[in-house]
């Protein structure tokens, strides 16, 4: 009976072998490569031949001076961008459901969701050339205005506000689908019910829309709590420059020209350890308080 | 027809205006490029363009289909797209569908599941995961760039939910019929989930056009890159030690900003092209992992 049982089941076991040793390869060989952090690595000698140091590394990441630094930035960019973008969207898609000509809706909703399928490079040089100082159209209108232009991706300041605005404007869109199929499923006679009651638009919106959206609200906010270190790479690394390094360097650009540009292997995995470690904390907690709290099950 | 009141009507004004404006950020951007691309290079530099080109030209079109890094780039897109979008949809299928059996008749799905949801929790890291690829020996071959992204783990557990979602009764009655596994997959599951497929297969194919950073760090020699790791390094990096003599002086008759801009616009032409089928299906997609017993 047993042997009948695994024959029936083998089929599915064949299926899943070629993904299984994709996966052993490329996503779990690199959990055993953390080791490179706490050796003195050299890709000659690789991770069995590299002698061991300890903790040298990390203790070399905590004296660096400007790890806070990259840290903070990091904190501080990746909740703008998670407030900005819980914000937006849900207002967007309050705003949409007002309209009630449906091609309007539908053509406005075309245009928003475009940005989300552009790469960041794309993106980038479409930034890059409308804000730039001398030629970019953004200053034109400034300078039209009677303002003065401004170095928008070349001053400490302005930078992160542009990563923030630019990553809002390139998700927003896309972001308002679960709010408005959220909207969608609200039961209409709680409309009616409402405005026997007398109820006017915004109170409809303020009693019934928006407590039918409150699930999928607190479940989008526990979920984005798993990306607090999770500034964006790709957008940094396409927009940023030396100059900016200061309020704009993030853990991930950090790693990067660190390992792979000045060949620091064992620091900077040490970093990247110390970043993996603590996503997968939050990234943990946040799933766990989804499936408390929204009863959110991924699988 | 219902009268709307004063207040009503002041709203609707607001709120089209606000949803107007927005629409339009999201699209003029755009076309700003699309006019830079197509205006002539003195034009742009006396910053004449904004929405509709000045002194049409199609000198930096001609000039970047002409450029062999440009096309060979293109070429080696094309070939990751293909390969790489059959790749990921083969293991999908192949992962989704065992996955999307119950505990009692695939006893070790959930050991295989938690093992396939752990690489979504915990990375190894950006460092060893470019040893492990360098180890294998992938490095500047087009597998670097499908291989170790070949399980997309996320998809599998949409179709995976999707598959759940259908009667049991279909698999029953086609293992009546005397079908296996395989047979039930490929005729039975796949054919009325090509919504679900349909959706994974463009998101995947947007994907393997869009990305760059693999690329650019798995490649050693910027001939093998793909088209957005190379218009990565010529629209952002400005690296110019890879242009001749001829290409510079060339430089200075089309000018920068319009070839970047046209490559730019040849970047975004294939992702405006699928777009309209993406629309169709991806609110469908969106919706369709939540479904769950």
């Amino acid at each position: 009976m047993i042997s009948f049982k695994w024959r029936r089941e083998l089929p599915l076991h064949a299926m899943i072998l070629p993904g299984l040793v994709l996966v052993l390869i490329f996503s779990y060989m690199p959990m055993f490569g953390i080791v490179i952090a706490f050796q003195k690595f050299t890709p000659f000698h690789g991770w069995f031949g590299s002698p061991w140091v300890g903790l040298k590394y990390f203790e070399e990441m905590f004296n660096r001076p400007d790890t806070m630094q990259v840290v903070w930035n990091t904190i501080y960019i990746a909740t703008m961008k998670i407030a900005a973008g819980f914000i937006v969207p849900i207002l967007v898609a309050l705003l949409l459901n007002e309209v009630n000509r449906a091609w309007i809706k539908r053509g406005i909703q075309t245009f928003i969701y475009l940005p989300h399928f552009m790469s960041w490079v794309i993106l980038g040089g479409v930034l890059v050339d409308i804000l730039s100082p001398s030629e970019g159209i953004v200053n034109a209108l400034l300078k039209a205005a009677g303002l003065k232009p401004i170095f928008f991706l070349g001053n400490l300041d302005w930078f992160p506000r542009v990563l923030v605005i630019s990553d809002v404007w390139k998700e927003f869109g896309f972001n308002t689908i679960v709010y408005l199929a959220a909207i969608a499923g609200i039961n209409p006679t709680l409309y009616e019910a409402a405005i026997m009651d007398g109820a006017n638009r915004w109170k409809q919106t303020l009693h019934v829309t928006l407590p039918g959206m409150l699930p999928i609200m607190v479940l989008m906010a526990t979920l984005s709590l798993g990306n607090v270190l999770n500034a964006g790479f790709e957008q940094v690394l396409v927009l940023y420059s030396p100059s900016v390094y200061q309020t704009g360097d993030i853990l991930d650009t950090m790693i990067y020209r660190m390992g792979l540009q000045s060949f620091q292997y064992s620091l900077a995995t040490a970093i990247g350890l110390f970043k993996s470690v603590v996503s997968f904390i939050l990234i943990s907690v946040s799933y766990w308080l989804a499936y408390r709290f929204a009863n959110y099950r991924i699988f | 027809m219902h009268v709307l009141s004063f207040g009503r009507r002041i709203f609707l004004t607001v709120n089209y205006t606000v949803l107007v404006l927005l629409a339009c950020s999201c699209l003029l951007p755009f076309i700003n490029v699309l006019a830079t691309s197509l205006s002539s290079s003195p034009a742009v530099n006396a910053g004449e363009v904004s929405l509709w080109p000045v002194d049409f030209s199609l000198a930096s079109y001609r000039y970047i289909v002409s450029n062999p890094a440009f096309v060979g780039s293109f070429g080696i897109t094309l070939e990751r797209v293909a390969l790489g979008t059959a790749v990921n949809m083969l293991l999908t299928i192949m992962l989704a569908y065992p996955l999307s059996k119950d505990n009692r008749s695939f006893r070790l799905r959930t050991v295989y599941v938690w093992v396939f949801v752990f690489t979504i929790l915990f990375h190894g890291g950006l460092i060893p995961w470019y040893m492990t690829i360098k180890m294998t020996h992938l490095l500047d071959t087009i597998w670097a760039l499908i291989l170790p992204g070949a399980v997309p783990v996320f998809n599998v557990i949409l179709l995976l939910n999707f598959f759940r979602s259908l009667p049991k009764e279909l698999e029953e009655s086609s293992f009546i019929d005397g079908a296996g596994h395989w047979t039930t997959m490929w005729k039975i599951y796949v054919p009325i989930s090509m919504p679900a497929i349909a959706t994974i297969l463009l998101f995947t194919m947007v994907g393997h056009w869009n990305s760059w950073f693999d690329g650019l760090i798995l490649m050693n020699s910027p001939k093998h890159y793909p088209l957005s790791s190379y218009l990565q390094t010529v629209i952002i990096q400005m690296d110019y030690s890879q242009l001749k003599q001829e290409d510079i002086d060339l430089l200075a008759v089309i000018s920068n900003r319009t070839t970047k801009a046209a490559q730019i616009i040849v970047g975004a032409l294939p992702i405006l092209i699928v777009y309209p089928f993406l629309q169709r299906y991806f609110v469908k997609g969106i919706v369709l992992g939540s479904v769950k017993e």
